[in-house]
């Protein structure tokens, strides 16, 4: 690529984020009147009274941390049940042109776990598994209930921090309904039209025989309705394709604009959560200050990704292909379309993806890997995102407030040893699953049989596994046969795990903040929204997450790009 | 005034190294270390190197184990180091103890049937005194417990507890009442009610603290454990992992073989927060010793750390802010008499004054006029009284007075005399400049005001200054009225003031200040004082306070002087601050670790990872050894700087993160890469020789 291409996709990137930025501003505000209960007026109003009328729970009477905990748990449960019906049931039940019988008992467990996680990892491929009806009611609808889930809880989250002297963090009822009535059940509508208009498709048609090119003959194509779970499937973080494909797929995401739109719908709910934070704590520079660490681990991964990619593999330059790594992209978006997908997608918990992850270099498949491993914080998964970012704030705070000669605190708030467990539970974690659940995988026989490129490459393809479902993410960087019940039921402990420990953790610290007194600011206070803190925070979420992977990336991509650059 | 200091402790004092030194080595026992889940872990992996190295002695090829040998080798010294620096801290705090319980040995004591002297009694031992029972102490007898003086005055000598040598007064009734176990009576006899039982003494707390035997884990640290402990968790997974990581690697590239377990606990060692696992104990107990050191008994650990939170300081204005007894500054004539005439009266009325105050005006004339005037021949004093509330001297027909306003004037008016028209302005002119008119009269004739300043400390202004930097407010509390102390308050550059408060004032305050989330600290020493002492966050009692002040307070000053209270905050922040800079440094070390250790566990694995090393170690051996006894040397260098506390400087908290940060992180990450060369280098010199 010549200078000027990298300058126009330069441009285009910063236009690009503007617009996400630009759009997060009046959204947050729109996200505070939204759970503050002003937009509850109307026929929207009307719906809302009417579903807690059915649930019989008072809109007016807020819970402790464990009774919101328990709703959300329970509530999730739910849905897990009803899943894993759907799925094993999809056979006998209608809307299934193709006649597609039961998920099989393990595929089903693990799907059920995924999409009520927010993980939406598939080891099915959605056109030759999934009926409409499961596609519909069951893996869209969870599109909307997993992501509601997670902003929930932030919500939560954020309360907890802003309140004092009580035990209440709020309704869970009341906030789930709110949060899939006024913001994703709209945004997701409109886009999925646009979408349409982009060329998606809508349908519930069996699918159609086509004559392909040359010797391919006959073909199945397959149909659906796709733009619908489309648009929350990338509003949502969720990331589950419609498609095995995902969104490489022409029906899923048709043209360069589809692609940006896509981008801007995983992005758009975890950038404007730290500002609805900014809001209703009063303090809006501490918001920016959050989605400034955000953007910046962001833009680091993205740089990094892209200029691996430009560089491309000096291997294939010697059999005289030039140019950047173009294997597993796709033509019609093109180098940003892929890096930014790429990392967009790891770096929140969204995981649809529209580049082959294994094809990138190692370099590149290194910023994927890292994205996720680092707890997806750079923007984050739908809600998740915000209060695992709250849980390394307040590990940085802690180490920081040390310094200063205070008990540390945060936004006025002790951080005492509850705060304390809850923020390293909420960080550690995942990284811990995967360390362990690859650490055991290594040592089971026949692993490598189970790898499309055992050596380094082998070991990524089998890390990523383990970090996507650990930390929520659902892409694939495929290449690993992760089908086997082993890796079914380990993966859905740790999607289980990685989801609902943390959750319930910031919840307890959401608790344990909200009956705090807030000490007032001065100048012996460490101020939490400057600059200095800020690079601070970003040091303390990379050093974590270096220490934590160091020997498995040297092993992995570190040793797989010394072998490419050096020509081995 | 003489003043016996408790002996100052270097921080390697020869004594006390020799007994940290076997104390360390008996600490090896495990069950010692459940206290230190770290140091824990390292002591385990010393243990499982040292028999897989005996077990390689025993092999084939018994030069290999020698590796493992050395490295065992350091992690023992790891641990002995640490527990080293916990005992040094701990001997410290031992042999102040030990000097304090020379004074607590059982003595006889006469048990009372009535509180009255000559009651009848029975000789028990001290130690078998409950509350409530009543005891004659004599001159020449130490008083067997805490307690309460109910009837009798006595001269006490407390150097037993405060090493002050001056024996001071304590009497039945009023502010001087308590008396503390293991101090002498000098003179006189005493009834005492004992307030305490044995073992739970004021001594006995004192002793327990200073020895850190009853010591427990303050909150902060307990938060800082947590993430000590998670940390060292990541790191046994990081590890475990890295053995099949590399196991399978070694497979797939068909080169090297599996990290061994030797490399691995080396590993996990270097990554551990060693560092401040192994300091964290000491920085506790040497902040209590440098309190100590001050004459200051904290009375627990959270309230040391709470000091360092405090946000408001509560301070009476009268020996904290302001030496105790205002002076004389300035003659003011009224109604054209002549300021020589009213010197004059002001120091006839004065020979007989023993108060500071009459002091001063003499003081002040001394000064002006440059002679040292004696007092005529036939001059008779007048006490002050409370009836009349003026004091001053009859010579001959001549009566001279001072005293306040409305009770000069009063006399004057009875002398038959009036009141200069200007006497009013001027005395409302030096109430409104802070100070205390006195006015002056002789006979009927009213001659003046005598200005009697309120002086402030040295250095304090600068002191509250530095607080305001670092965001402390300081609130001044007076009985004064609003005009003075609002004066003093703008001379003093205190933040608020409390103008004519009462005791329950002080209490309102407090809950106030907490409602809006401060944390308050406070000085105090009378009774009164108690509920607000029990209310505040941290609660400074001054030793020569009453039981129920001592009983309310968290820290007790044995020197008495309330100045102290912003010592106390700075060896707050200190501890905190030690701990923070110390975890900074660990982690930070990290990496450096990682880049001796990594490529020489896997370049058999990966040749290509030679890349990493950057510190261009020679040998694997000789970077994973170099990475350990790093890891290890630190630990005893860093030592002084535990005990010490890191300096705390005056400055906003956002510069002193900043200042803080790049020493012990940016410190943190550069010293090990240094450190560990230049071991490397030492071990590969030795072993060419």
């Amino acid at each position: 690529m010549t200078t000027q291409e990298i300058s126009v996709e330069a441009l285009m990137l910063l236009l690009f984020l503007a617009i996400v930025t630009g759009v997060a501003l009046p959204l947050s505000s729109f996200f505070v009147r939204v759970f503050s209960g002003d937009m509850s007026r109307g026929i929207p109003g009307h719906i809302e009274n009417m579903i807690y009328r059915l649930i019989e729970t008072d809109p007016d009477r807020e819970d402790g941390w464990k009774g919101y905990a328990r709703n959300m748990l329970i509530f999730n449960g739910i849905g897990f049940v009803i899943l894993f019906m759907l799925l094993i049931f999809q056979g006998f039940l209608s809307f299934n042109p193709q006649n597609f019988r039961a998920f099989d008992l393990y595929t089903a467990i693990n799907t059920a776990t995924s999409f009520v996680t927010n993980t939406n990892w598939q080891v099915y491929s959605g056109e030759t598994t999934a009926s409409y009806l499961t596609q519909m009611a069951g893996l869209t609808v969870q599109n909307f209930l997993s992501a509601a889930t997670g902003v929930c809880i932030a919500i939560s989250v954020m309360r907890g921090i802003t309140r004092q002297s009580t035990d209440r963090v709020g309704n869970f009822w009341v906030d789930m309904t709110r949060c899939t009535l006024y913001i994703l059940l709209p945004i997701a509508f409109i886009f999925a039209l646009i979408l349409v208009s982009q060329g998606v498709i809508q349908n519930l048609d069996p699918y159609v025989q086509a004559t392909g090119y040359g010797s391919t003959g006959q073909q199945t194509i397959a149909m659906g309705p796709v733009a619908s779970q489309e648009a929350i499937k990338e509003l949502g973080t969720n990331g589950g394709g419609f498609f095995n494909a995902n969104a490489a797929h022409p029906y899923e995401n048709p043209t360069p604009l589809t692609n940006f739109i896509e981008i801007f719908l995983i992005l758009i709910i975890p950038a404007t959560l730290p500002l609805v934070f900014g809001r209703i704590t009063g303090k809006i520079r501490q918001g920016w200050m959050i989605f400034t660490v955000m953007l910046i681990l962001f833009l680091c991964g993205f740089i990094t990704l892209y200029s691996a990619e430009l560089a491309g593999n000096p291997l294939v330059k010697e059999l005289g292909v030039s140019g950047i790594s173009m294997e597993g992209k796709e033509v019609r978006f093109g180098l940003l379309g892929s890096s930014l997908f790429a990392t967009s997608t790891t770096s929140t918990s969204c995981g649809a993806v529209n580049t082959m992850h294994d094809s990138l270099t190692p370099i590149g498949g290194l910023v994927t890997l890292f994205m996720m491993l680092l707890g997806e914080v750079a923007f984050g998964g739908a809600g998740s995102g915000f209060y695992t970012m709250i849980g390394f704030v307040v590990l940085a705070v802690f180490i920081a407030g040390l310094m200063i000669g205070r008990t540390p605190e945060y936004l006025g708030k002790k951080i005492e040893a509850l705060e304390m467990k809850m923020a390293v539970i909420t960080v550690l974690i995942p990284g811990v699953l995967v360390l362990l659940l690859s650490g055991i995988a290594l040592v089971l026989p026949n692993v490598t049989e189970l790898m499309k490129n055992p050596g380094p490459h082998g070991l990524s393809e089998l890390i990523y596994a383990f970090a996507s479902m650990a930390n929520n993410n659902g892409s694939a960087f495929a290449g690993f046969d992760a089908s086997k019940p082993f890796y079914t039921l380990t993966g859905s402990l740790a999607m289980l795990i990685g989801r609902f420990v943390p959750a319930v953790s910031m919840l307890a610290m959401a608790g344990s903040l909200a009956q705090k007194k807030k000490v007032p600011p001065s100048s012996g206070t460490l101020p939490t929204d400057s600059i200095t803190f800020s690079i601070w925070t970003i040091l303390v979420i990379l050093i974590i997450g270096a220490l934590t992977f160091f020997p498995l990336f040297a092993m992995g991509p570190i040793a797989e790009h010394l072998s490419m650059i050096g020509g081995i | 005034m003489a003043r016996k200091r408790f002996p100052r402790l270097g921080a390697f004092e020869p004594k006390l190294i020799r007994e940290a030194l076997i104390s360390s080595v008996l600490k090896l026992d495990l069950r010692q270390q459940k206290g230190n889940p770290v140091m824990l872990m390292v002591e385990i992996g010393g243990i499982l190197t040292t028999i897989s190295f005996v077990i390689g002695i025993f092999s084939a090829t018994p030069k290999s184990s020698f590796f493992t040998g050395f490295v065992s080798f350091w992690l023992w010294l790891t641990v002995i180091f640490s527990n080293f620096a916990e005992s040094l801290s701990e001997g410290r705090g031992k042999a102040r103890a030990a000097s304090l319980r020379q004074s607590k040995t059982s003595v006889p004591a006469r048990k009372l049937t009535a509180d009255s002297f000559d009651a009848a009694f029975t000789e028990i031992s001290s130690s078998d005194l409950r509350k409530n029972d009543l005891v004659l102490v004599k001159a020449n007898e130490i008083i067997p417990g805490d307690g309460e003086v109910v009837k009798g005055a006595a001269l006490v000598n407390e150097s037993a507890i405060t090493g002050e040598s001056a024996p001071v007064v304590r009497e039945s009734g009023g502010d001087r009442s308590a008396v503390t176990g293991g101090t002498t009576v000098i003179a006189n006899e005493i009834i005492v009610r004992i307030t305490t039982d044995p073992g739970q003494t004021f001594l006995d707390r004192m002793i327990s603290m200073v020895e850190g035997a009853e010591r427990r884990k303050t909150p902060n640290e307990i938060a800082l454990e947590i993430l000590l402990i998670a940390l060292t968790g990541v790191f046994l997974a990081v590890v475990a992992s890295t053995y099949s990581v590399s196991a399978y690697s070694a497979v797939s590239s068909g080169k090297g073989s599996a990290a061994s377990l030797t490399v691995l606990i080396a590993l996990f060692v270097c990554l551990a927060p060693t560092t401040i696992a192994a300091l964290l104990p000491a920085i506790g107990i040497a902040g209590m010793d440098r309190l100590f050191q001050l004459n200051v008994i904290a009375l627990s650990g959270r309230a040391i750390e709470a000091a360092g939170d405090v946000n408001i300081l509560l301070l009476d204005k009268t020996g904290t802010i302001t030496l105790g007894n205002r002076q004389a500054a300035e003659f003011l004539t009224v109604d054209a008499q002549s300021n020589e005439e009213l010197m004059e009266a002001a120091l006839l009325s004065s020979f007989a004054d023993d108060t500071p105050e009459g002091k001063s005006i003499i003081a002040l004339i001394q000064e002006r006029t440059g002679k040292t005037p004696a007092p005529p021949k036939n001059i008779t004093f007048i006490p002050f009284s409370a009836a009349t509330r003026v004091s001053g001297a009859q010579c001959g027909e001549i009566t001279y007075l001072k005293g306040a306003y409305d009770a000069i004037t009063k006399a004057a008016l009875e002398f038959g005399g009036t009141i200069p028209s200007d006497l009013k302005g001027k005395v409302d002119a030096v109430a409104s400049a802070g100070g205390t008119p006195l006015v002056v009269a002789r006979n009927e004739v009213i001659l003046g005001v005598v200005f009697l300043k309120d002086i402030l400390k040295t250095g304090i202004k600068e002191r509250f200054s530095d607080l305001r930097q670092i965001g402390i407010r300081t609130v001044m509390i007076t009985g004064d009225n609003h005009l003075t102390a609002a004066t003093i308050a703008v001379e003093a550059g205190v933040d608020d003031y409390l103008a004519e408060a009462k005791p329950d004032d002080k209490l309102r305050m407090i809950k106030e200040y907490q409602n809006e989330g401060y944390m308050v600290a406070m000085t105090g020493d009378g009774t009164n004082d108690a509920p607000a002492l029990a209310q505040a966050d941290v609660a400074v009692a001054m030793n020569n306070g009453t039981q129920p002040a001592r009983e309310a307070a968290n820290i007790i000053d044995l020197d008495s002087d309330p100045t102290k209270l912003l010592d106390i905050v700075e060896i707050g922040k200190q501890i905190l601050m030690t701990r923070g800079a110390l975890t900074t440094f660990s982690i930070a070390n990290d990496m450096a670790k990682y880049f001796a250790i990594i490529p020489a566990a896997l370049i058999g694995i990966y040749p290509q990872l030679k890349i990493l090393n950057i510190m261009g170690l020679a040998a694997p051996e000789s970077a994973i050894l170099s990475a350990v006894i790093f890891n290890a040397l630190v630990i005893p260098m860093l030592i002084p700087l535990a005990l010490t506390g890191v300096k705390f400087k005056t400055m906003p908290a956002s510069r002193l993160f900043t200042y803080n940060l790049t020493i012990f992180g940016l410190g943190g990450v550069i010293a090990p890469f240094i450190g560990i060369k230049i071991i490397d280098l030492i071990l590969i010199g030795l072993l060419n020789i």
